[in-house]
Parts: C-alpha cells; structure tokens; sequence
C-alpha cells in the first residue's frame, strides 16, 4: 500500500506552516482526505468521513487566515472520536442502535475546536458506546493497528489512536472512561491524554458511564496535545459535572526544567502482569527523565488492584441507566412491528446493541437491583473512596506517578474475546485514574518485538500543565513518538 | 368487626418556573404536542441535566412553610423504569437524601378539633410526559412537553383516618402551596394531584394492613371518592375471606371505582442510584434564611390573626384564608368599611360566595370588587338600607356592574328612617286589619310579627327595622 | 458467585433486552465470571469508608436561573424519530 505523503509530522508543524504559508488548509484537507481514503480499506479508522463539509470549513479556514482572522489553530485538520455529537452528521457511537443518527446538535468539545478553527475530517471508530479495549465491539467492524494489522488498536477510542499513528489525522479527539484514550495510545505508540475530570465538557459525548468518562485527545506529541487542549477545555454551563476554574496556557510551561520534580513510580504497577520487556522499556524512560532532573522515588497504592472489579461494577451500573434512552421510541433503532410496547423495547435494544454492550447493561442491572445495590454498588463505591484516598496519598509524597499503559503491546485481533475479564485486565493500569478523576497521560517509549509500548504519568487534580510539561522535556530527548509504521510512512 | 383506615398521601405539586427542572424549555400549558421538548426534556444521547434554582428556592418555601428540616446536603438519584412517557428510561427524583424531611401541619376536624398530621418528606423530581389514546388505532401518541417539569412530591406520615380527612390534608396543602406561589393548583391541568395509600385494619390492632395504592387522583371529590370505595373494597375483601394484595390501582371517575392497574402489576425494581450528572445540592444557612425572609403570611397565622383582630370564629377565618386571594379581598372591605368585620365575613362567606360559586368564579374575577362590596355594606352599616334590601342590591350590582349608591338612588332603595312617614304606615295598616289589631290587644303576642310584615310590605321594605320595631310596639300597646 | 439461566432471563427482562436461545448460555458464563471476579471487592476493607459518588470531591451543584431558553424545534428533533404523527411520538398501545 502507498498513501500519498502526509503534510507535516505534526499539529505543531501544521500550524507553523499554515502561518509560513507553505500551504493552504485545503491543500492539507486534501492530502489528509486522500489518505483516509487510501488507508480505510487497511484500517478502517473511520466510520463517516465529511469531505465535502471539510473542504469546505477549509477554504473558510483559508479566507479568515487571508483576512488576518482566525487563530493559530485555524485550518488545522482533525477527526472526532464518534461518541461526540456533530451537527447535521452521522453519530454513531459504533452501534447499530445509531446506525442512522444525525445528531441536531453539536457536543461543547466539537463546538470549541471549530471555534478554535479546527477543520473536521470525519468521525472515527470506536468500541461500541466505548465498551471495549480492542476497538472489536464496533457495529462497523475492527479497526488494525497500523503497526500490525493483525493486531488490536486498543480500544475504545481505537479509530483515534490508528489514525494518529497513521498519519491520516493529524490529531483526534477521544474519550476515555477507564483507560479508552490512554490503552489505545500506548498500542499504536501515539501520545494521549485524559483530562480532569470535569475539565472538559461531557455534553454531546455520548455517555457510557457518567462518572468516569472524561473527553481528552490523542495526538502525535505532547506539545500538539498543549495547542489543542486549550480549545476544548474550561467551563460548560450545560454541564453540571464540569468544573468553574481557569483555563492555563499549556503551551506555555512546556519546556519548563524538570528539576524538583519528584516522580513516583507505582510499586502496584510493576506487578507480575506486566510484560518484562515492556517493563524494561519503562524503566529506560525513567532513566532519561531522571536525566531530565526529576527525582523518582516508589510509593505505593496498595488499593489500586482493586480498581479492575470496582470499575466493573461502577461502570456497568451507569452504562445500564445511562442506555436506558435507547428504547425504537425518539431515535435510535426500532425493531419491525413490535407487538406490544414491551416487545417493541426489548426487540429494539435486542437487536440494537452488541453483545459486549448489552453484558455491560445487564451488569449494571444486576448490582443496582433490589438485594445487590449495597453488596455490589455501595461495595465499589467505598472500595473507589480507598483507591482515590491512595492516590491522594501518593501526591503527598511526589508531583506524578509513574508506570506502564498497558500490561503488553497489541494482541492479535480475536486473542481476547473468548472470556470478558481478560479483556477487562488490559485496563489494570488505566482504570484507576478514572476512578479518582484524576488525569493521565500515556507517551510511546520505545518498542518491544516491533510493536509500541507506552509510559503512563498521572497527576493531581488540574495538574494536566505539569503532566505535558513532563511529556513534552521526554519527548525533547526522545523520537519514539515521530516513528510511523512503514507501511503508512 | 369494627375496622379502621390508615391513609397516607403522596402529592405531586407542579413548581411554578417559568422553565423545566433541568432544562430551559417553557413549562407552559397546552402547547401543541412535543413543542416544548428539547433535546434535554427528550433524553437525546449526550445532553445533561442543569438544576433550576427556583425550583431548589420553592421547594424549600415549601419545607419552611410546614416547619420542616431542610437538607444541607440533599442528593438526586435516577429511578429506573422503563415507560414511554418517560424519555430517559429513568426519572431524575431525590431517594435517600430529599430536600425537606419531617415537617407537618394541622388539619380542622368536624367536631372543631386540630389534628396534627406529620409530613414525612417532600423531595424534588421530573414530571413525565404524557401518552394520547385517542385518533391513533392500536397505538398510543406520546406528547413529551410536561416531561421535565418540576414537581415536588409531598409525602405524609399515614396519620390520616378517613377519606374526609385526607381531603382535608389535600386541601390544605393546596392553600398552601398557592399561598407560597410555588404551585398554580390546577388540578385540571394536572399541576396538583396525588396518588392515596389505603389501607385497613381491625381497630385497635396496631400492625398496618396491606394497602392499595390509588394513583393520580386529581381532584377533591375522586379523593374522597376514590378512598371510600377503597375502604369499601377491602373490607369487604377480608370479611368475605380474601386477602388485600399489595398493588396500583386507578380510579375510573365513570364508574365510581377503582380497579387493578394491570401495567405496574409486574414488580418493579426502581434500582435507585445517585445520579452521576447531578452533583450534590448544598444549601448553607444564608440561603435558607434568605427564603425565610421571603416567605408572605401563611394560612394559619393569617387565621389565628383574622381571629384576634376581627373577632371571627376559628371556622370563618378559615374559610376566609382558604386562599390569599380571597383573605386579601376580605381584608380590602373590612379596611374600607372601617370596621363591621362581622358583617363583612357574613357577606364574603354568603351572597359573594354564592354568586361567584354560581357563575363558575374565582375571587380575583369577581364582578362586584372590593370596593364595591364594602360601599354596599357601608350603607348597612349607616342605615341607608337594610341587610335585607342589601341582597337585591347586592343582585343588581352584580348583574349589571353598577354602584350600590347608584342601585339604591335608581329604585328608591333608601331606607325610611323618618319617624313621620314610618308612623303614617302603621296608623294605615292598623286601620285595615282591626280583627288582628283586637286579637293582638287581647293577648295575642305572636302577631306582631304580621305587622312587622304588613308595614313592610307598605313601605316597600324600605322602613328602618329597628324603628319601625320600636314605633309599632308603641303604637299596637295603643 | 454463579448465576443461572433463570438469574439472567430476569435481569434481562429488566434491563429490556430480548437474548436469543444461543445469547443466553453464552451470558450464563460470562456475568457468573465477572459476579466471580468483582467478588475480590468483598475483601476490602471498608468498614466507617463512606461510598464516592463522584471523582471530584467537596463540589456543590450549581443552580441555574430560571429562564426560558428554547424554541421549538419539533420538527428538526423529530427526524431521528422512528415513527411520528400529528407531532406525537408513536409506540404500540399503552395499556394502564
């Protein structure tokens, strides 16, 4: 396969060559389009691709740069995770339930980007309603992995992740609600990064579990995730979860000196399920930070192996609430002549939802139900209270943690859908943050049998400036993240 | 076997906002179908709900209004359900954590008695929408724009006995959420209604029977109905044998009965849990103090008053506070009149309560107003014309919208005080009725009253009663 | 914890799901082996831990002004609907 060459490297570059005028943004919009194009057969990245309504935000792009409007921003191309709302285009959540949902109204995330002058490429692939760590439960099929397209992407936000590392986006939005941004990332050796919670809009993202999904970006660099946080960020009074403080600059504080930093390695991470050479491929980027003039010390999270059954009691129980809306009666799939209301309701979503999705629904059924809530829902609830505690306690002692994404690099696409909890223990070290809203990063570090293997940092509560700080001094000393899989190069 | 009912009521009380709870849609009523619904009221994937102060601000006038604790730290959790009138398949409601727990207030008994009736809780929640039977065969069309509209849902303790008492509870509370302005009161357009607990048990037993719930009565007379029949069916049931079963039931107002609601029978497992995109409501003292200090003159401190300052029975001030409409327009006559407010009472209570009664009438688009009322009165209360020419006055203004004064000059209405004239009328009288007179002279007592009539009956009415009494008893002694 | 054909038959009625003969062993196995794995929950100790709501702690909801801010957009947000008449949202009779 040969893709025609892509524009830059990265968001950075784009926006320094927009300004350079060494090219317009329908010229970028056009080489992007021509490489979706070439390489949706390979990855199937995409599920809805706008290039018309592209082209045409791009000569808009191009006539506000003319007349000295816009921002540095504007013309960028980029593609959103399809669990954000877009107006007058299809949002599918990857479920045959939206199969044909035009949404009438645009998610905060989406309306901040093209405010900002972002340009919309089209809507990626993503596990259905974001339930899946290997991108396997799309209504629209599997994304590959551009590194081996045998293998998994990740998931859920498995679309966003293979067209960064593919280079047919620039850059792609993306939510993550136990690890959905950051999993992904690591297996296709681009940068993510989940937010706050709270820091980003929830409205017009599709909900999976309200009080863990957090919207957040991947990207090729830290610094491209910098230029575009920004945009997305900040208040949303048509959200009530979302948080009412300021906005900083991260792009300003990038290439702050990392002296005093204290960085905690996670003795938690480094258990037995985490693969030896990834593992070695950590502790090599310990080793450059360090270089850096970080500290790092261990500390411990003794709760944190607790996260995995937690999530998977929380998460399901407000999936399970949360897809009730779903019913053939506003919207959304309607079975053929149902009988009854209750036939039209159950053949709807019978038929409507995959078979992940609906496990997941009748989770969260059964731990909310009368004589399960306290042993099930309650029990999570304070088991999250201890691991959020320790995390709390963690920050006492340095500024981020420190540890793998991932336990190992991609697996083969069909290796882990036989029993559900193996797929669930990919999110083993995601899954925490989530929990405790806290935001995390993950950054390719290096390679293991040719496959991308990624670091994670988390910080604090609203720490995300310090976090891409850190990413980004990495990634000054380090080119793991401008490797592109051959064939996409 | 002598049985005794134990009822308690859950009142659902539409909150008067301008919009809906957790969405800036209109709450107005009666717009075409689903106009009123956006993509919040329809549950649209990836919208979120943002809470409405006012509706925090009314539902604590409510809790203060009936001495209860309001909740620093009230919580909104999702009750689970599947229904078509129902968008997000879960009703957005306050369960473990209300707004406003323990409070109560009293209710008048027949006998004049007070009885204390507990409030258990009243806790904020989502209106649904509604679903249409008519027009579509086989299919029912659902209208979503009362979905989202503020409701509090006022718990009692089952302290309450008899249907009369529950109507009495009902009303109250009725009163009183008008008075605070955080209700219309409707009850036809369903802004007011509730659902009735009933149950039985052999009095004197102190463990509760199994009781029916009734839903959505939305009237007084279906809640008095309504309950009665219930109590009817239960005992029934169990003297003949049978067992009460735990279930909805509806009222059909038709056949004055209440029969089995066969769509709730299936066990519902409401899987509460707090909703996630809602955070926690936190109300400090400064807030609560400052909707304190907004709250008008209540029911029953307006009563007590009405009591203390205008000398009035427990039982008029009550009806006279029903509504603060109608205690204000009361209080405009007496100020009007300046004092008379006996007589004043007597006639907001009668002939104006009759004739707006008649004609379908609230108080505030009563045809004679205040002032108008109040001159009619002053010319009682100065002897123009009596109380009983009042009421033909009282007539014409209302048919035609005149003054009293203009009534009363028109038909030569006023009053005959001129000793004279009312002399001249009983001379003439005496003189047609000598067998009477004779009667009268030899003992006959009783007919006095005959020429009370008769002179009366001279003088068009007109004749001042206490002078004529004074000057006919003279006069007949001879 | 294990859970049986008739345990799976019941959520699903309440969740509003319609599983096929072939759906329903396949959720027999797989919710017995996640009820099996969040069971490790029951270890922790969390006796005087109150439960966690909500990831960021300490904050209050906001209460927005009461004003109307919405038109009416029936017919745009009806387009998604699968069946609509007279403006109102169809579904098979609904029987109280």
């Amino acid at each position: 396969m040969s893709l025609p060459a892509a524009p830059a490297a990265t968001v950075a570059e784009l926006v320094r060559g927009l300004a350079a005028k060494q090219f317009s943004s329908v010229e970028l919009t056009r080489a992007y389009l021509a490489r979706v194009a070439a390489a949706q057969p390979e990855l199937n990245a995409f599920i809805t691709v706008t290039g018309e309504a592209a082209l045409a935000a791009a000569a808009r792009a191009d006539a506000d740069r003319a007349a000295g409007r816009g921002g540095p921003l504007t013309g960028v191309p980029l593609a959103h995770k399809d669990i954000f709302c877009t107006e007058g285009v299809l949002t599918t959540c990857g479920s045959k339930m939206l199969a044909n949902f035009v949404s009438p109204y645009d998610a905060t995330v989406v309306a901040g980007l093209r405010q900002a002058g972002t340009v919309m490429l089209g809507k990626l692939n993503m596990d259905e309603f974001a339930m899946g760590s290997s991108n396997e439960t799309s209504y629209f099929g599997p994304v590959r992995n551009p590194w081996d397209t045998a293998r998994v992407p990740g998931g859920s936000s498995g679309g966003s992740a293979a067209a960064v590392a593919a280079r047919i986006a620039p850059a792609a939005t993306a939510t993550d609600t136990g690890g959905s941004i950051r999993q992904p990332a690591a297996l296709c050796g681009v940068t993510g990064i989940k937010p706050t919670y709270g820091r980003v809009s929830r409205y017009g993202m599709i909900a999976f579990a309200s009080s863990l999904d957090q919207g957040g970006l991947i990207t090729v660099s830290a610094e491209d995730a910098a230029l575009l946080l920004g945009p997305m960020s900040g208040f949303d009074p048509r959200d009530s979860t979302s948080v009412d403080s300021p906005v900083p600059d991260y792009t300003a504080t990038l290439t702050a000196s990392l002296e005093g930093l204290t960085i905690g390695l996670v003795k938690e991470f480094f258990d037995d399920g985490l693969d030896a050479e990834c593992g070695a491929r950590i502790r090599e980027a310990i080793a450059v930070l360090e270089k850096q003039g970080a500290k790092v010390r261990e500390v411990s999270c003794p709760n944190l192996p607790l996260s995995v059954p937690t999530y998977y009691v929380v998460a399901p129980a407000e999936c399970s609430s949360n897809l009730a809306r779903f019913d053939g009666v506003r919207f959304g799939h309607r079975c053929e002549s149902p009988k009854n209301l209750n036939d039209l309701y159950s053949r709807s979503r019978g038929e409507g939802f995959g078979a992940e999705v609906k496990r997941r629904i009748m989770t969260g059924t059964y731990v909310l139900s009368a004589g399960y809530y306290d042993a099930y829902y309650l029990k999570a609830q304070r088991v999250r209270q201890l691991i959020s505690a320790d995390f709390a306690r963690a920050f006492g002692e340095c500024d981020l943690l420190l540890g793998p994404t991932s336990p190992t690099p991609a697996f083969r696409i069909g290796d882990k859908c036989d029993d559900p909890i193996t797929m669930y223990l990919n999110d083993i070290y995601t899954i925490g943050a989530n929990l405790a809203g806290l935001p995390g990063m993950s950054l390719p570090c290096g390679f293991v049998g040719g496959l991308p293997v990624g670091l994670q940092l988390i910080g604090p509560h609203f720490s995300e400036a310090r976090m891409l700080n850190a990413a980004h001094r990495y990634q000054m000393e380090t080119d793991w993240h401008l490797r592109v899989p051959a064939a996409f190069a | 076997m002598e049985w005794e009912t134990v009822i308690g009521l859950e009142i659902h009380a539409q909150l008067a906002t301008r919009s809906k709870i957790f969405s800036g849609s209109s709450t107005a009523y009666g717009a075409e179908p689903n106009t009123q619904a956006n993509l919040v009221d329809l549950g649209y994937p990836g919208v979120l709900p943002v809470l409405n102060g006012a509706a925090v601000r009314m539902a604590v006038r409510f809790g203060l209004a009936v001495g209860a604790r309001i909740a620093p730290h009230s919580v909104f959790a999702r009750k689970n359900y599947f229904y078509p009138d129902l968008p997000k398949g879960y009703q957005i409601s306050q369960y473990e954590l209300p707004i406003v727990a323990e409070g109560s207030l009293d209710i008048l008994l027949d006998d004049g008695g007070r009885k204390r009736i507990g409030i258990t809780r009243a806790h904020l929640e989502e209106d649904a929408g509604k679903s249409m039977h008519e027009g579509l065969p086989g299919a029912s069309g659902i209208d979503l724009n009362r979905a989202g509209t503020p409701l509090i849902e006022i718990v009692s303790e089952p302290d309450l006995r008899s249907a009369k008492e529950a109507v009495a509870y009902m009303k109250k509370i009725h009163t009183l959420v008008r008075y605070l302005d955080i209700c219309d009161g409707n009850m036809q357009e369903g802004s007011f209604r509730c659902d009735a607990n009933v149950s039985v048990r052999p009095k004197g037993q102190e463990k509760f029977g199994t009781r029916a719930e009734i839903k959505n009565l939305n009237s007084f007379r279906f809640v008095e109905k309504a309950i009665n029949y219930e109590i009817e069916r239960q005992i029934e049931l169990i003297e003949s044998g049978g067992k009460v079963v735990q279930e909805t039931r509806l009222y059909d107002p038709d056949k004055g009965e209440t029969r089995s609601m066969r769509s709730k029978e299936e066990a519902n497992d409401y899987r509460y849990f707090p909703d996630p995109d809602l955070l926690p409501v936190v109300l400090d003292a400064a807030f609560i103090d400052g909707v304190r200090a907004s709250l008008p003159e209540l029911p029953d401190e307006k009563a007590a008053r009405f009591v203390r300052e205008y000398g009035l029975s427990e039982y008029d001030a009550g009806v006279l506070t029903a509504s603060r409409e109608l205690a204000a327009f009361y209080e405009a006559v007496v100020r009007q009149v300046g004092g008379d407010a006996k007589l004043c009472a007597n006639w907001v209570m009668g002939d104006l309560a009759a004739f707006l009664n008649k004609d379908g009438l609230e108080i505030t688009a009563s045809r004679v107003d205040a002032a108008g009322l109040a001159a009619l009165v002053g010319r009682i209360a100065d002897a123009t014309i009596s109380g009983k020419i009042a009421k033909d006055v009282f007539e014409a203004m209302w048919a035609s919208g005149e003054s009293a004064d203009a009534i009363i000059e028109q038909k030569g209405l006023r009053q005959i005080t001129d000793t004279g004239a009312i002399e001249q009328a009983i001379e003439e009288v005496m003189a047609r009725n000598p067998g009477q007179l004779a009667d009268y002279r030899s003992g006959k007592d009783k007919l006095f009253g005959f020429f009370v009539g008769q002179v009366m009956k001279a003088t068009g009415g007109k004749a001042n009663p206490a002078q004529l009494n004074e000057l006919l008893k003279k006069k007949l002694a001879g | 914890m294990s859970l049986n054909r008739a345990d799976i038959e019941n959520i699903a009625r309440l969740a509003r799901l319609e599983l096929t003969e072939t759906e329903i062993p396949v959720y027999v196995d797989s919710l017995s082996r996640i009820f099996a794995f969040v069971g490790e929950l029951d270890r922790a100790p969390t006796a005087g831990i109150s439960p966690m709501a909500h990831p960021l702690p300490g904050l209050a909801q906001r209460l927005r002004p009461d004003e109307v801010a919405e038109s009416d957009h029936r017919e745009l947000y009806q387009r998604n609907a699968p069946q609509v008449e007279a403006g109102l949202y169809v579904v098979p009779k609904v029987i109280e």
